[in-house]
């Protein structure tokens, strides 16, 4: 799977770099912002509040 | 292709799989102990930046001198300040701004109200919850308190000073803790009382660790009926 991405990365070495960091902070921001709120009150820690 | 490329070919598949999936459990891990932390103290310093505003306003209003007698606010918009919560108990720069609401998403900016209960300084319950560990952890160390510590509440018109009876552990479905007169669902308050609620065992949810107060001054002077 990573080697497969590598593989379709356009341009010399660093350019291919430049392109990973650059996805793999996209992926990132797509976890912390969409993905990890959704999950959080699935797989959360504590539950703090009262109720029947 | 040969049996030992196919063989080669699933093994890297299933290394992959599960390097992927060591590292997002270790994404999530960092969401919730560094991520969930920054994302409230910036909740934080939003809402005390409102709030003090709000302060410096109603200072204004009711610059015309003492004597004034307090309105009692209607209970602010969800998500919104309630107050400036400081526990001398828990370090000298504990501080917190509470939000009005108890959802997941007013937790995560900082201690919430429970709807419905008393504001601070009225007769009732102020029933405030706040997390143990995660979204800046404002009563992680709430297990601290001793009858006696002073939890003070301060709103964009008054401060008023809680002073703790005493800390429980109850079944997290007890919500008569948050009767306006714990236990004593139909009962008129005449006393101004404090409940704080978080979760027991820390990083749990099993309980509820329950600390409660009551209003110093007026309200030693009537016991409720």
């Amino acid at each position: 799977m990573y080697r497969f991405v590598w593989r379709q990365l356009p341009g010399p070495l660093p350019v291919r770099i430049l392109l990973s960091l650059a996805l793999g902070v996209a992926v990132l921001a797509a976890l912390y912002l969409v993905v990890f709120p959704a999950l959080e009150p699935i797989l959360s820690v504590e539950d703090i509040t009262l109720g029947p | 292709m040969g049996l030992g490329a196919v063989i080669r070919v699933a093994t890297r598949v299933v290394a992959e799989i599960f390097l992927t999936l060591g590292l997002l459990v270790v994404a999530f891990v960092v969401y919730l102990l560094i991520w969930s932390d920054v994302q409230s103290a910036h909740a934080q310093s939003r809402l005390r930046a409102t709030f003090e505003a709000q302060v410096e306003q109603a200072h204004r209003v009711h610059a015309v001198g003492p004597g004034v007698t307090t309105v009692v606010a209607p209970a602010p918009d969800t998500g919104s300040a309630v107050g400036v919560m400081t526990i001398p108990r828990l370090g000298d720069d504990w501080s917190w701004v509470m939000v009005e609401g108890v959802a997941d998403a007013d937790l995560a900016k900082g201690p919430g109200h429970f709807p419905g209960t008393a504001m601070p300084g009225q007769p009732g319950n102020f029933a405030v919850a706040g997390h143990r560990a995660t979204h800046g952890e404002p009563f992680a160390h709430l297990d601290g308190l001793r009858r006696g510590d002073e939890v003070v509440v301060e709103t964009t018109t008054d401060t008023y000073t809680y002073v703790v009876d005493r800390s429980e552990i109850v079944s997290p479905d007890l919500v008569s803790v948050l009767d306006p007169v714990p236990g004593q669902p139909d009962a008129r308050p005449k006393r101004a009382l404090l409940t704080l609620v978080t979760c027991n065992p820390r990083w749990g949810s099993s309980e509820r660790l329950i600390v409660t107060g009551h209003l110093r001054g007026r309200a030693i002077l009537a016991e409720e009926d």
